[in-house]
């Protein structure tokens, strides 16, 4: 598409240096980060629904029922429900994304960054 | 932790004509994310008990002495599980905080283009120069974790970092720096203000300004001087500008420049002005810089820095040890060295005379501040609002 980028992939990039792990298996560290993401998203859809469920009952709108029954009524429902998905894995497997770059291009440590550095 | 620890939410941000637009989820991340830095203030200071309790014990116990150097003290502490999990939370949150802004700038990176190139456009206050360099220091790294840094261009005309930057500050900091994120030069131009009211600069230089944030604070307190804010990274240049042009200052020009090669002729600028930008520079280059702000201040000016608190022989070898966390978890690697500089011989070696040397302390001007902040705060080592000045006056 014209006027667009791959924002998903690029917001999950890693920066320059070779990430620093500090659990003694990298493994924890690797789930730490998805469950922290995870948590994070949970947070978004709480204060999401919170918001939704004030509006509605100010306003007198809507039971529970009806959400609890809700299914997409369009093909352009259902694709941005799935785009949503797709975008919200990325985030949370951001440090996979992030471990496959650092493979693909090895980096530098910071302590040798900070090294050639300190002779600019 | 009690609720008078609650950082602002992401609503009380100010707004702009260039600011990005965040739909319900970017701020509900936003909000997720500074309260977890909030919270991780005070996961933090288990670091200190850790040490206390079992670490330097552990050490003495077995070599029968204490800790000698930081890297002796932090290889001990890498061992530590407390350390461990405070640490990879803190990056973590660090990445997390990346991706979320990343993902609200360039999901809208033409349309921030378009709104920034309108304000800029036939402006002669928006001087770019492609002949100018970006320093070797700052192709080394992606300063605090940002890809892309300050000056790559995904698209033309790319402005999307700086958006990420101007509007991600607020998280990182958990909204201490007000709600344009500019106590800092806030607390510099008003310390100016209140300490010396016969100081009449008709002519001001900020380097590195970056989205020139700490730059219009100096330009407000100072309505009457021409104000250049420099740096090398176009994209902070153009939504700078714009930043500055859609807030309504019409006294401050932004120019692509490098500090160490200073466009301008001798004594020509009554005030120099950094702030946190010279722990992003490098070890030869951070002199070179001084001896250009040096040769390009007049005589009766004077020049101030503003900085995380240096390294001194009465800091303990643990506060400087977490202090350095971020030089190199957070991606700021210069950040340990240049802390360990002797700010005074630094402005010497410079060509200032030391007798005019001064040094104080600062804290961030916060006008979101409404007396919720301040209890039971933890200092958390290396993100407080609270600085260190140096400068000294050209006699």
């Amino acid at each position: 598409m014209e006027n667009s980028v791959d924002y998903i992939g690029i917001a999950s990039n890693k920066p320059k240096g070779a990430r620093p792990y500090f659990f003694d298996d990298p493994a924890v560290e690797r789930v730490m980060n998805i469950a922290m993401a995870i948590g994070m998203e949970l947070g978004v859809a709480r204060e999401r629904l919170d918001s939704l469920e004030r509006i509605l009952e100010e306003k007198g709108i809507m039971t529970r029922q009806e959400i609890e029954n809700y299914t997409p009524t369009s093909k352009k429902i259902e694709t941005e429900r799935q785009q949503w998905h797709s975008e919200y894995i990325s985030r949370i497997l951001r440090i996979i994304q992030q471990e496959m770059e650092q493979m693909k291009n090895p980096d530098k440590t910071l302590h040798e960054i900070a090294d050639d550095i300190d002779k600019m | 932790m009690t609720a008078k620890n609650l950082p602002p939410s992401y609503d009380n941000i100010a707004r702009h004509e260039v600011f990005p637009e965040l739909n319900h989820d970017e701020r509900a991340r936003y909000n997720f994310l500074a309260n977890l830095n909030k919270h991780l203030a005070h996961v933090s200071q288990g670091n200190a008990i850790a040490f206390e309790q079992r670490v330097q014990p552990k050490f003495k116990e077995e070599h029968g002495r204490d800790f000698k150097t930081k890297e002796e003290l932090g290889a001990a502490m890498a061992k530590d599980q407390h350390y461990q999990t405070w640490s990879a939370l803190r990056r973590s949150t660090m990445e997390m905080r990346q991706q979320a802004g990343r993902s609200m700038t360039y999901r809208q990176a033409f349309a921030l283009k378009k709104r920034v190139d309108k304000l800029n456009e036939g402006k002669d206050s928006l001087i770019l120069d492609d002949s100018v360099q970006v320093p070797p220091y700052l192709l080394a790294v992606d300063n605090h974790l940002m890809p892309g840094s300050y000056h790559t261009e995904l698209i033309e005309g790319d402005v999307a970092n700086a958006a990420n930057y101007d509007g991600g500050l607020f998280v990182t900091t958990a909204g201490l720096l007000g709600k344009y994120s500019d106590g800092g030069g806030e607390a510099i131009a008003q310390w100016l203000k209140n300490n010396h009211p016969e100081f009449a600069p008709k002519r001001i230089l900020d380097i590195g300004c970056g989205i020139g944030h700490n730059t219009l604070p100096i330009a407000k307190h100072y309505p009457d001087a021409e104000v250049v804010a420099i740096d090398t990274g176009k994209p902070m240049l153009r939504y700078g500008h714009a930043r500055s042009v859609a807030l309504g200052y019409d006294n401050v020009k932004f120019m692509q420049a490098e500090a160490s090669k200073l466009p301008f002729e001798d004594e020509s600028f009554d005030w120099i002005q950094t702030t946190m930008f010279l722990h992003e520079t490098g070890g030869k280059s951070i002199y070179n810089i001084m001896k250009e702000i040096h040769r390009c201040l007049k005589k009766g000016g004077i020049t101030m820095h503003i900085e995380q608190p240096q390294y001194t022989d009465d800091m303990s070898l643990y506060e400087k040890w977490i202090r350095d966390w971020d030089a190199y978890n957070n991606s700021e690697p210069y950040w340990s060295k240049m802390h360990d500089i002797d700010p005074k011989e630094l402005m010497e070696a410079s060509g200032f005379n030391g007798e005019h040397y001064m040094q104080i302390g600062a804290q961030a001007v916060n006008d979101l501040d409404d007396g919720t902040q301040k209890a039971d705060e933890p200092e958390d080592h290396g993100r407080s609002p609270i600085w260190n000045v140096f400068g000294v006056w050209k006699k």
